[in-house]
């Protein structure tokens, strides 16, 4: 049952959707001009960070809010914030 | 919101601040407890274990009726290589004895039943909003704004967990360094309850605590953990973030690798994910210990960064509930004294240099800066297992006696011996 890709391991949580705000924002002229080393890229446990055409986008629905790539950020280039009030991941064991 | 000014505001219902509640309600104050999570517990995540005697204090018997798991009877720490594990395996019946040593809990569950007996005393529970920030009058903090409406307190405790953007806006500390901090992951693994008891030798409800170091990080500074619920396993990695950064792996695939390693892999065969989560650990120890009381402020818990890794046991949570006590014994008497001033709050960190919270931190000091030893992720496992491997194997060939196996070994692996006699040393004053 193991050896699963985070994407399908995400699955299985549950998730209040908070449709059209997103809590995380990069500001990716900071990331162009200052990053030393994009850690989001691979530190982010849930993977919500990845590389497109040159562009750093965040997949923030899967957030699992543990603000580690807040922490590991060299740049200051993320704005991240829990979710709205009720919305966001929902563990049901912990 | 109305303008009434509550005894205590207390943001998040995590372990530290459903006990903090608890305290204050059960003394007679009037406390506001709000959670961002729909319900308590919704966002609260850890390895698992609860060493409880500190819960027992404060809700004596509390595994009568809290969602405990399973009762901690078996303490395994485990050295991994990457085809091999060396364990210490403890077992005694004296922990399945109460009041108990320690307790597997899911978060989710347990968080959510410790609100409720916080509500029970009194507390008036605010769950699915999210605090923006402190309000701060002349410098002072007399309450919080969410979703731009304010509400007042003599005092607000900051139990909003490892990245406390309270503490944060309140400009008590920055965000974590990344060399204080770790990241944590973690699976819930479904299993049947016969299963976990037979494949763990467990009678009843007893419970095993897996601590592993070595091959379970790919090297990197880290360890893993097994724990058995009732009817699921709790397994994650808790690893060094600077080091991660630095060696530019991922969390999720040295995860799998663990999950792999022929030790592990048995142990949750045939398992059913259930949940999948992860958690910023603070693993600064006293060093990146933030001021613990400013002007109508108090800090707990993670918020904080009370946390203790000494290779044997985590703990957190029974730190957390610890320094909640604190912080509410300080907040009771300064309402019996009918003085909230900075100078009356500040006595918190010093009753916690008194309690058990700030002596431990201060005897594992060092535990923090010796556990990011790099010979105790490879050198030292491999080492073991080589001795072991070496005593066990019989292939026709002339054996040697212990000493000289040790020395051989030693000799061809990367420790030197003066090495050895530094770790030997710094480990028996840091763990």
């Amino acid at each position: 049952m193991n050896r699963l890709p985070v994407t399908e391991k995400l699955a299985v949580n549950k998730y209040e959707l908070d449709e059209g705000h997103p809590h995380i924002a990069v500001n990716e002229e900071v990331c162009r001009a200052k990053c030393k080393n994009l850690a989001c890229l691979y530190v982010c446990p849930a993977n919500v960070y990845s590389e497109q055409n040159g562009r750093i986008m965040a997949d923030w629905a899967g957030c699992l809010e543990c603000g580690t790539c807040l922490v590991a950020c060299p740049s200051d280039a993320l704005q991240w914030v829990y979710p709205r009030g009720g919305f966001g991941v929902i563990y049901r064991s912990g | 919101m109305t303008e009434d000014v509550f005894d205590a505001i207390i943001v998040g219902a995590g372990v530290a601040g459903s006990s903090a509640a608890y305290r204050l309600a059960r003394a007679g104050l009037q406390v506001v407890l709000i959670e961002r999570g729909p319900f308590p517990g919704s966002k609260n995540l850890s390895g698992g274990v609860l060493y409880g005697r500190v819960l027992h204090d404060l809700i004596p018997n509390f595994w009568e009726s809290a969602p405990v798991e399973r009762v901690i009877t078996n303490q395994i720490v485990s050295f991994l290589t990457a085809d091999s594990s060396v364990n210490l395996d403890f077992k005694t019946e004296a922990f399945n004895q109460p009041p108990y040593n320690g307790f597997t809990v899911l978060r989710a569950r347990f968080d959510r039943w410790l609100a409720e007996q916080a509500e029970a005393a009194g507390v008036m529970l605010v769950p699915g909003i999210k605090v923006d920030g402190v309000v701060k009058r002349d410098g002072k903090v007399v309450g919080i704004s969410a979703d731009n409406e304010e509400m007042l307190a003599k005092v607000v405790i900051a139990a909003d967990g490892a990245n406390s953007f309270i503490a944060q806006q309140a400009g008590l500390r920055d965000k974590i360094p990344a060399g204080h901090a770790a990241v944590g992951v973690k699976e819930v693994i479904g299993l049947p309850r016969e299963v976990i008891e037979e494949r763990f030798h467990l009678n009843g409800n007893e419970g095993a605590a897996y601590n592993i170091v070595g091959f379970a990080t790919r090297g990197v500074p880290g360890g893993g953990f097994l724990y058995t619920n009732q009817e699921s396993l709790s397994v994650g990695l808790v690893i060094h973030l600077e080091a991660l950064v630095e060696r530019q792996l991922k969390p999720a695939e040295i995860f799998e690798d663990f999950l792999a390693h022929p030790m592990i892999a048995p142990l949750i065969k045939g398992g059913k994910l259930l949940e999948y989560g992860a958690h910023l650990v603070p693993e600064g120890g006293l060093k990146m210990m933030p001021p613990l009381a400013a002007d109508g402020l108090l800090l707990v818990g993670d918020a904080a960064g009370f946390g203790v890794n000494n290779g044997f046991v985590v703990r957190g949570m029974d730190l957390a509930i610890g320094s909640a006590v604190a912080a509410a014994e300080t907040i009771i008497e300064a309402q019996a004294a009918d003085d909230f001033s900075a100078a009356r709050l500040h006595s918190y960190p010093d009753r916690l240099e008194k309690s058990f919270v700030m002596q431990d931190m201060r005897t594992y000091a060092r535990a923090v800066d010796f556990m990011k030893n790099d010979r105790l992720f490879e050198a030292y496992p491999t080492l073991l297992s080589n001795i072991l491997a070496d005593i066990y194997r019989q292939d026709a060939q002339p054996k040697k006696n212990l000493a000289p196996t040790l020395l051989k070994n030693l000799k061809t692996s990367k420790i030197s011996l003066l090495d050895l006699l530094k770790d030997a040393l710094a480990g028996g004053r840091a763990l």
